[in-house]
């Protein structure tokens, strides 16, 4: 087997918003993740030579910010008593209230389903890293961040009719990637 | 107008109706494509399939102007 090798220029075009993902579900909070990730990548690279080749360059970074985002917890607990629950439902007439509201979830989903979306959105960020740069650029445009053709056209200078044939092209190779890994 | 139209005029129709941007009557014209068409059925289910698995697990991605930061901030890292 071909040891694997490590092209940090590449790193934040292919993995960043697969680590995003996987760390935004872990603190829930958009700032410390992103903090999070350049951590990692920074980390990354100054242990760039302890990089044995054995597993691949995504599970290697993945393992970085495990330990990351166990510091960050571990800091964060230390600064106890940030983290009390305050109740300010003292009167008879709302007892109760309190529970409720903490048990209700408007969303209605439950673990399993979170999780299981979890794990969906990581595999379809998973291969969009597998296209190439400009296809996977042009789809995330389009399909997650939702912006129209024509703004897309003019960002790259395409006509709408090449912004199909890449959107299409990207979307097999998605199905097709995803069929392998999910479906 | 045309009420036959090609495999590939089908896909293309299929690809602009998932981002909602297909007319009716191209919406039309697919559907009876679709009905003599076995191989762009297939196109079309997996098509449903992707665009559903993606509005379910909403992935999220980091703003551009935060990765070119990230990117710098490598760079500048690796020149070292």
């Amino acid at each position: 087997m071909p040891a694997e090798k490590l092209f940090p220029e590449t790193w934040v075009d292919r993995y960043s918003d697969y680590l995003y993902n996987y760390t935004i579900v872990r603190v829930n909070d958009h700032e410390v993740a992103q903090d999070l990730i350049s951590d990692t990548f920074l980390a990354g690279l100054k242990s760039k030579a302890n990089f044995k080749g054995e597993a691949s360059e995504r599970t290697w970074l993945i393992s970085i910010l495990k330990r990351k985002i166990i510091d960050h917890y571990r800091k964060s607990n230390s600064n106890k008593g940030k983290a009390e629950v305050r109740m300010s439902y003292n009167d008879v007439d709302s007892e109760g209230d309190w529970l409720e509201e903490n048990i209700s979830d408007p969303s209605d989903k439950n673990a399993e389903d979170t999780m299981e979306n979890e794990e969906l959105g990581l595999a379809i960020l998973n291969c969009l890293g597998k296209l190439n740069e400009k296809q996977a650029a042009i789809f995330k445009m389009k399909t997650i961040d939702g912006f129209d053709t024509e703004t897309i056209c003019n960002e790259y200078n395409i006509t709408p009719s090449n912004l199909w044939v890449i959107i299409h092209r990207a979307r097999k190779l998605m199905a097709d990637c995803l069929e392998e890994n999910w479906f | 107008m045309k009420i036959f139209i090609k495999c590939e005029d089908a896909n293309h129709k299929c690809d602009k109706s998932q981002y909602k941007e297909a007319s009716f009557w191209e919406k039309v014209t697919l559907n009876i494509h679709l009905i003599y068409c076995a191989v762009c059925r297939k196109y079309s289910a997996r098509n449903a399939k992707l665009t559903n698995a993606i509005n379910q697990s909403k992935p999220k991605c980091i703003p551009k102007e935060q990765k070119e930061l990230l990117k710098e901030r490598l760079q500048k890292e690796m020149s070292k």
